[in-house]
């Protein structure tokens, strides 16, 4: 793996494309940081920077009703901020991919970020989100191909959760 | 609270709609929507209070040569108000937004809003970087109002000041997944829904 290859955002990009994915929402994480970057150089997907991650779920479900597929980035704590706009797509069983990078595991620095990264998969779960958890590079992106499939082929909500060892963990110089 | 007529106010501005797609916030905007103007081509929402301006905003983008209309009230539009900025930043020249402003939650029982006395809405989407912004309180000013919110090159905001709904609430389907199916029928075609 090059300097410049995290293992994953540029196959990530590439299964984005092959999906028809034409528009990211996002509150942005350090771990997203060059997946979003490849995703802004391509003039064919639009990048859209929220004010909350929970308003990703509502582009989301008018990019669907429009025909557009979208993919929503977020990290972990961002997760807690969308829950009942969750019920949107549930209600409209329309589809709601999301891409979560993980804080408050293995290796974080910051115990404020725990109850809110352990809380992720249940509250998730509890509104119907499928959580497919990638311990390693490799298996985000197959989990990402499934997710996708599940999200656009069965108007599911899916989430790869991306485990924070995948993407380095935030130590606070400890 | 103001003396608008809210159902009157939305009729005249979809009186002669053409193909403008109208997302109506959950609640009275819903309910209104399906009163004056039923048709395959709204988006009707039931939940996700403060999502309805982010769905205008999606759908929009993904249907950039229709004009889409959020029709909301001024409770669901404050809980959403940060999606102001991010349709400054996003500058959708098709996404209009209306919205109704009782200055109070009728849906729960008439609680004095936010907007009764301190927020001002139009001033809050100026600030948020909309430029096209106008507040409404007189049926003279109505007449301006289908123009600007159907013709006028988008993002554009308008707050009517309207009265507590004097009219029963008509609601449209509760399917949820039979208001997309319906939608998208209508908007991208059989083979698509």
């Amino acid at each position: 793996m090059s300097q410049d290859d995290d293992g994953w955002s540029n196959e990530v990009f590439a299964q984005i494309r092959e999906a028809g994915i034409s528009l990211i929402t996002t509150v942005p994480d350090a771990g997203l940081t060059r997946l979003l970057r490849i995703c802004g150089s391509d003039p064919a997907i639009r990048v859209m920077t929220l004010s909350t991650e929970e308003e990703g779920v509502g582009v989301g479900y008018g990019a669907w009703l429009g025909g557009t597929r979208s993919l929503l980035c977020l990290q972990s704590s961002g997760t807690g901020n969308i829950i009942n706009g969750l019920a949107l797509p549930a209600f409209a069983e329309s589809p709601c991919l999301m891409l979560v990078t993980m804080r408050g595991q293995e290796g974080e620095g910051n115990p404020a970020q725990f109850p809110m990264g352990r809380a992720v998969r249940p509250v998730f779960e509890a509104m119907g989100v499928t959580c497919l958890e990638a311990m390693t590079a490799e298996e985000v992106v197959s989990h990402f191909r499934k997710a996708c499939e599940m999200a656009f082929a069965e108007g599911k909500m899916v989430a790869v959760l991306i485990a924070q060892k995948v993407v380095g963990a935030k130590t606070f110089g400890k | 609270m103001g003396e608008l007529h809210r159902r009157d106010v939305l009729g005249r501005v979809l009186e002669d709609r053409g193909g403008a797609l109208v997302v109506p916030g959950l609640g009275t905007a819903n309910y209104d929507l399906f009163s004056v103007s039923p048709s395959d081509d709204n988006a009707y929402m039931w939940n996700a209070m403060g999502l309805t301006v982010p769905t205008g905003l999606g759908l929009a983008i993904a249907q950039p040569d229709r004009r889409v209309l959020v029709v909301t009230g001024d409770g669901e539009m404050m809980m959403g108000i940060g999606s102001l900025s991010v349709v400054a930043a996003q500058a959708p020249e098709n996404l209009s937004i209306l919205v109704m402003d009782n200055e109070m939650f009728e849906e729960t029982g008439a609680q004095t809003g936010l907007s009764a006395k301190h927020a001002d809405i139009e001033k809050i989407a100026v600030g948020s970087g909309i430029e096209k912004t106008m507040t409404v309180r007189s049926d003279n000013e109505v007449a301006r109002l289908s123009a600007f919110l159907l013709k006028e090159r988008g993002p554009v905001l308008a707050v009517a000041k309207v009265a507590a709904s004097r009219d029963d609430p008509i609601y449209p389907t509760m399917d949820g997944p039979g208001i997309v199916r319906t939608f998208r029928t209508s908007v991208l075609g059989a083979h698509e829904a």
